[in-house]
């Protein structure tokens, strides 16, 4: 009797110290560089809070299901400005929250995460697209949630080759972001069969790129500029410094189409993309943000999301808890591509779709259908474990 | 045959007139806009019925005199009188309405609004809204206990299924399962809730009383990747000894033992097989193919495809008259 009667009050106790109890607070960090670069196209200029805008929402989403978990989600912003140490903004973001988003440069994003090394914090890599960062230069606190340059190259380069399109004209700009980019697409080229019949580089003279009458002058450049080449199918530009790339569809000489910095662009997210439910997602970030989505949003909101989807998993908030998981054999996101994206394990980078998208419209999405992997098709994109020069330390 | 049945339709006269085993089958075509009515004694389509924008799902009320369909598009549920094969009304759904669940006495409907992350419930009779449930982000299985008490929701971003109390209201449980949780589905005897996960593969089976997920259905097809298979639309023979859980992208819908909770067969259908309706004397066991764009018959006792129907356009959800 007093036993059953110390069991009701335990019980009552139990029930009551859960419904008071206060959420577990998850706190995250998102790092990045103040100020946008200016692109070509007005229309594609990032906005100010590019990125950080999907982390928001998926700060929401996390919101949303953690009521039901008793998990509160946070996130604290962080822009470092010319000049600032980033390894200090870093450090004072992880006093408070256990993850950091990071949409920094490499060399910053490699100093963050050898000065954080010390401390559990987990970092999320949302913008770099940097293949060193997942090959020599890979570090076990860092989560890649952007693409690399290979993989969005081969992306394209699938489907170039399934469209039969395989003689390339390869147009480098003057950067070194540009000459890596043409890297990526050279092995691509091997990899898949495709020729490139050419290789010319624009050079980078400087100049404005908002001028009063720059049609004009640059419909008389490029023609000009693709004349004399030998046969091919389609012009390829790496042009990540946005100098000339755009300039480029429908002013070639021959009357080619153009894919790569410019036409037909592999990314990891598009405003067009409505496939798998993301329709949904798109109006929830317009209702948020009033504004459409980015690749970068969706690059930090996959990476808030994985906390998320790891903290519900665990039912913990713990940080070591909640990284082991992650970078376990049983974790797995759904991001509206159509199906799990999982962590290759040898360099923590997010296997992905990319889409290729021309601006409007999503015009396909790849892996192309009879690229062949033993064991994900995702890793026909990219550098593959036997590949890999990654040692994560 | 087929002509007076028209005939019966015309001069409006009950469905029962027609022959005892012709069932009518209404499939929504998300992409075309339309409804498309199959006979199931020619297994043809014998009317398309334009309907608003984006139509997915689609049920009988329980008199059968209406078909309600949501169409997302247009924030609704439109009704189609079954009679006149006419749409007569329209439904105060809250925003993007996907699937719908009606109570037993078919007088109030609980709709899934995957834009604002509620559950809408509605008045059928008077055709009023009566309130909302915030559930988790993108709310779109919906299916109602046997005994009415308990609404279940899947939640396809929170990866949840929620329990909710018909009479309050208010969610009693939430239970976590495999990601982008589609479809749920209650064992006739109510001692399981079989959810659907999309992206993670499984069919999770969870004991309604204790709220714990206590198996997983779980499929592998010789030859197919594993990211192909994505379980959507189940179906259970009113038995409980048989399941059919349709596999998206992997063309196929799996034959379930409920028992041993085993895969005992796999049926090639058409692409990206979503929904399921079985005839009312469960003979036949229809399916929505939405990228081949067809309707596939299978024979329940024989567990084999017998017939293919083309239909509209991404042909989504069906539903047949009781």
């Amino acid at each position: 009797m007093i036993r059953w009667l110390v069991g009701l009050i335990g019980l009552g106790l139990a029930a009551t110290s859960a419904l008071a109890a206060d959420p577990v607070q998850i706190g995250v960090g998102y790092l990045g560089v103040a100020g946008t670069r200016s692109t070509l196209s007005l229309v594609e200029q990032p906005a100010d809070n590019d990125g950080v805008a999907g982390a928001r929402l998926a700060i929401e989403d996390n919101n949303t299901t953690g009521k039901f978990l008793n998990q509160r989600f946070t996130l604290e912003e962080r822009r470092i400005r010319e000049g600032e140490d980033p390894v200090e903004a870093a450090a004072a973001l992880a006093e408070k929250n256990g993850f950091i988003i990071a949409d920094l440069p490499a060399d910053a994003l490699l100093k963050v995460s050898d000065a954080l090394r010390e401390r559990s914090t987990l970092l999320f890599n949302a913008g770099a697209i940097d293949e060193r960062l997942r090959e020599a230069d890979c570090r076990a606190n860092v989560i890649h949630t952007a693409p690399t340059r290979a993989m969005l190259a081969d992306a394209l380069g699938q489907y170039l080759v399934w469209k039969q399109w395989k003689r390339w004209l390869l147009v480098v700009g003057s950067h070194d972001e540009d000459k890596l980019f043409a890297d990526a697409l050279r092995r691509t080229a091997t990899r898949f069969g495709a020729k490139i019949v050419q290789e010319r580089t624009f050079e980078d003279k400087g100049g404005a790129r908002r001028t009063d009458s720059g049609v004009t002058l640059i419909q008389r450049q490029m023609p000009v500029f693709t004349q004399q080449a030998p046969a091919y199918d389609v012009l390829v530009a790496a042009d990540e410094s946005e100098v000339f790339g755009a300039y480029l569809p429908y002013r070639t000489w021959d009357p080619r189409p153009v894919a790569g910095s410019a036409g037909l662009v592999p990314r990891s997210w598009d405003a067009a993309q409505d496939q798998w439910g993301a329709i949904q997602m798109q109006n929830r970030f317009i209702k948020l943000n009033s504004r459409r989505m980015t690749p970068l949003d969706m690059q930090a909101w996959t990476a808030v999301r994985m906390i998320g989807e790891a903290t519900s998993r665990t039912n913990s908030g713990d940080v070591k808890k909640v990284t082991d998981f992650i970078k376990g054999p049983d974790f797995s996101v759904a991001a509206f591509k159509g199906t799990k994206l999982t962590l290759r394990d040898w360099n923590l980078q997010l296997r992905q779709p990319i889409l290729l998208v021309d601006g409007r419209m999503v015009v396909s999405v790849s892996p192309q259908e009879g690229f062949l992997h033993q064991v994900s098709e995702l890793d026909t994109l990219g550098y593959d474990r036997p590949e890999s020069k990654c040692k994560l330390k | 045959m087929l002509r007076m049945w028209r005939v019966g339709l015309l001069s409006g006269l009950a469905l029962a007139a027609a022959p005892a085993h012709a069932f009518i089958a209404y499939v929504s075509n998300e992409k075309s806009n339309t409804v498309s009515v199959i006979d199931t004694d020619s297994w043809t389509v014998t009317k398309t019925i334009k309907v608003g924008q984006r139509p997915r799902g689609i049920d009988f009320t329980r008199d059968g005199k209406f078909v309600m369909v949501a169409v997302g598009d247009d924030d609704t549920i439109q009704v189609i009188d079954a009679k006149t094969q006419a749409i007569v009304d329209s439904l105060p759904s809250g925003p993007d309405p996907e699937l719908f669940a009606q109570d037993a006495a078919g007088k109030i409907l609980y709709v899934a609004n995957e834009n604002d992350n509620t559950v809408t419930v509605i008045d059928l009779e008077k055709r009023a809204r009566l309130g909302d449930i915030q559930v988790g982000v993108e709310p779109e299985g919906m299916t109602i206990s046997p005994d009415g008490k308990t609404l279940i929701n899947t939640s396809e971003t929170t990866n949840m299924a929620h329990f909710i109390d018909t009479s309050s209201r208010q969610i009693v449980a939430n239970v976590l399962v495999d990601a982008r949780p589609r479809f749920a589905e209650f064992k006739h005897d109510s001692s399981e809730l079989w959810v659907s996960s999309e992206i993670g593969g499984t069919v999770s089976i969870i004991d309604p009383k204790k709220h714990e997920v206590t198996g997983k259905v779980t499929f592998e097809i010789p030859g197919l990747r594993k990211e192909a298979i994505q379980p959507v639309g189940i179906g259970m023979t009113r038995d409980d000894k048989t399941a059919f859980v349709a596999l998206g992208p992997a063309n196929r819908v799996a034959v379930v033992d409920v028992a041993s909770r085993k895969v005992t067969k796999y049926l090639l259908v058409g692409q990206r097989v979503w929904h399921m309706a079985f005839t009312p004397d469960e003979k036949y066991l229809l399916t929505t193919n939405g990228v081949s764009n067809d309707v596939s018959v299978i024979d329940v006792a024989a567990q084999k495809v017998i017939k293919t129907i083309q239909v509209g356009e991404l042909p989504w959800g069906i539903t047949i008259a009781p």
